[in-house]
């Protein structure tokens, strides 16, 4: 059994223009030692699927099982949550401003997350260890520092306290949401070096929140691609960067400008993202899918496992997608089994709305 | 680089200085934020000029100087051999447009789309009534906007669209030069390329001349001709694009490069990451000499006392110009010798848990 289970979560709000389906399915496990990936659009259910785990989305209609080390995080009761909360899993945000209280300094603030849980440390061994996690982290003179307010760092200095506040309890899984968003790019590889040095160190389990590919493409042993709330493809990294299946997946791939320096025109994925009160029908990204086919409008496609680079299916690697399990890839031959399959499973019908979808 | 090669504007030692005041009544300058110090730049007709660095390098104010948004402190900005002065005139508020980076923030959500893109119309009194309303939808339609649209407000528009009114908005005056401040950062992945692909059409379409301001580097190169590289308020350097990517010259720009994600894992495993030690310093009181040398890997004691001038060094090409006194070789490693240094500095040790 793995450190964290996730199986069929699903969220929902209910707000004044109807219910917002945030979270419509998805499944995951992340293990110690383990970084797993979620990557997304804004509006894809990434932060919320895993803000649900931790009981932050008050007001939410919670569906689906969340198993941590055996037992249900979505059940149990809030004192109990709580005491897991910090200790066992530790949350990093993309906002470290605004997720650091600005009228404490930020030693206290870290003494105050040991002491909540462990009640028996004293003060002085709490700030001890708290000077001790901000030099971990790569905070110059952090016997000085440690008295510091919020304001007085830098943002990369506030996301380094996140994560020493974070680290301060020896958590089994820290999430982090976007944690490098927010930094420019220089601080950005400060972070994530730290983090992943971190991670192997304390041999915990670590969930990657992101939009962007790149920031996981080094990272993450598994990624999870979620698309209007339901995950659409679920690989290790390697396959998923070099043999994508899912036309969205592909799609994200193709859409960043290509580090080579070549100027060919990029192809973007035409329309916007879908609405989450009135979720397309059959497969969610079907309105804006280049090879949209008949049933894709009216059958909901499930993950399935999908081929491995040696011809064998791969249960790592599943994709929800109704296009032939041998289309993996950016190759041309992988193109031709798509056009094959459009050929075959698109009518007339089906080619106008495509074209609709594509003009705006 | 360009086709033509004449300069559409060009920056003769720019400086923007911001003062920092305090007291009630008489309000003492008590030190200056050095935004911008010393610019020297060109940009040509018909190219595109990317402009990258950190939060807090000047990159946008430099934009905002530019388009005349802010007075300068010192120097001249001359836009068709004409020095645009304190404040510039109508004719070349026309020929100047900016794209800002927050398509929520920058329309007003009060007024309707028809009335945003077409307020420069009545500005400059170019366009009214009918025939307004006919320059508004021909610019809708040309950034893909659907022209029935013209009466909906900003809040009926998804972040990509509102990009779109933006640029339509610029386009207006037919203007020379548009300035993209961080155009495409606000935007989800997918929709990023949709307005990079616009904004490329356009300026094939129109020969416009862009000035483009990104943190993200390969955005930055895809839609580049040249680029300068900024790094507090100072030009560190600048080069044809393939160029500076492929042989980056200064300390900065190879930690910059080394430091951006790639979405291609082989590629992000065999890379020398360059991690730089510490943080952007303040721009009030900025380092003397060379102003990256507290965080450069090859700083000497010349760094510290002497201001490297911005030329092109020995070996490259005429227009691929560096500020530096030591500027990095082929082949030379500055990952290994910054980690000699971290190490240095403080080794970090686990606490007992």
């Amino acid at each position: 059994m793995s450190l964290l289970e996730v199986h069929d979560l699903k969220v929902s709000f209910d707000t004044s223009d109807g219910v917002v389906k945030a979270v419509r399915g998805v499944s995951f496990s992340v293990d110690r030692g383990q970084t797993l990936g979620i990557v997304g659009e804004s509006g894809s259910g990434k932060s919320v699927s895993t803000q649900t785990l931790l009981g932050l989305t008050g007001g939410a209609r919670i569906e689906g099982r969340a198993l941590f080390e055996g037992q249900d995080l979505l059940t149990m009761s809030e004192d109990h949550l709580r005491r897991i909360r910090g200790k066992e899993i530790a949350m990093i945000f993309q906002d470290p401003l605004s997720s650091l209280h600005p009228l404490y300094k930020v030693g206290r603030q870290i003494v105050e997350m040991i002491r909540q849980h462990e009640p028996e440390v004293t003060k002085q061994q709490a700030r001890k260890r708290a000077v001790e996690l901000l030099g971990m982290v790569g905070i110059p003179q952090p016997d000085q520092r440690v008295d510091d307010y919020p304001h007085q760092f830098s943002g990369g200095m506030r996301q380094r306290a996140m994560i020493a506040m974070a680290l301060s309890l020896n958590p089994k899984l820290i999430v982090a949401d976007e944690p490098t968003t927010a930094l420019d790019a220089t601080v950005q590889a400060q972070i994530l070096d730290l983090m992943l040095r971190l991670q192997r160190e304390f041999d915990s389990a670590l969930i990657m929140i992101t939009h962007d590919l790149g920031v996981i493409a080094d990272l993450a042993d598994n990624v999870l691609v979620m698309y209007g709330g339901k995950p659409v493809e679920q690989a290790d990294r390697r396959s998923l960067y070099y043999r994508p299946h899912h036309p969205y997946t592909k799609g994200l791939l193709e859409s960043i400008p290509g580090s080579s320096g070549a100027k060919d025109r990029l192809k973007p994925i035409p329309g916007q993202p879908p609405s989450l009160i009135n979720p397309p029908t059959g497969c969610t990204f079907h309105p804006r899918c280049p090879y949209i086919m008949d049933r894709c409008v009216t059958d909901e496609p499930q993950l399935r496992p999908v081929l491995d680079a040696d011809g064998g299916t791969n249960p790592n690697h599943r994709s929800a997608c109704w296009l032939p399990i041998e289309a993996i890839g950016l190759k041309p031959e992988a193109e031709g089994i798509r056009q094959e399959a459009v050929a075959v499973g698109r009518t007339t019908a089906t080619n106008i709305t495509t074209q609709g979808a594509e003009a705006q | 680089m360009s086709q033509s090669g004449d300069a559409l504007v060009k920056l003769e030692g720019v400086y923007k200085h911001f003062p920092i005041k305090q007291g009630i009544f008489f309000k003492k300058e008590v030190g200056r934020v050095h935004a911008v110090d010393g610019v020297d730049l060109e940009v040509r007709r018909g190219e595109t000029l990317g402009i990258v660095g950190e939060s807090g390098c000047g990159k946008s104010t430099l934009a905002r100087c530019i388009t005349g948004l802010h007075p300068i402190t010192k120097g001249r900005i001359l836009f068709e051999g004409q020095d645009i002065g304190r404040s510039p005139g109508k004719a070349f508020r026309r020929d100047v447009q900016m794209i800002f980076q927050d398509p929520y923030g920058s329309l007003n959500p009060r007024r309707r789309v028809g009335s945003i893109i077409g307020d420069p119309f009545d500005i400059h009194g170019t366009a009214s009534g009918a025939e307004r309303k006919r320059r508004v939808q021909e610019l809708m339609e040309l950034v893909g906007l659907n022209p029935e649209h013209f009466n909906r407000f900003p809040a009926e528009f998804s972040g990509g669209q509102r990009q779109r009114i933006g640029v339509a908005r610029a386009l207006a005056l037919k203007p020379k030069l548009i300035v993209c401040d961080e155009p495409v950062s606000a935007l989800d992945v997918s929709i990023q390329a949709q307005v990079i692909n616009l904004l490329k059409d356009l300026q094939d379409e129109l020969g416009l001349t862009y000035i483009f301001i990104a943190h993200d580097l390969s955005v930055v190169r895809y839609v580049s001709n040249r680029v300068a590289v900024m790094y507090l308020g100072k030009i560190a350097e600048g080069a044809e694009g393939e160029e500076l990517y492929e042989r980056p010259r200064h300390p900065y720009t190879n930690a910059l490069l080394s430091a951006a994600s790639v979405a291609d894992p082989d590629a992000a495993e065999k890379r020398e990451r360059i991690v730089l030690i510490g943080d952007v310093p303040s721009p009030i009181k900025p380092p003397s000499g060379c102003r990256f040398h507290p965080r450069c890997p090859k700083a000497q004691e010349t760094c510290v006392g002497e201001v490297p001038v911005l030329i092109a060094r020995a070996g490259d090409p005429a227009d691929h110009v560096t500020a530096c006194h030591f500027p990095v070789e082929a082949g030379e490693h500055l990952a290994r010798e910054q980690a000699a240094i971290e190490q240095l500095s403080t080794e970090p040790t686990l606490p007992s848990a």
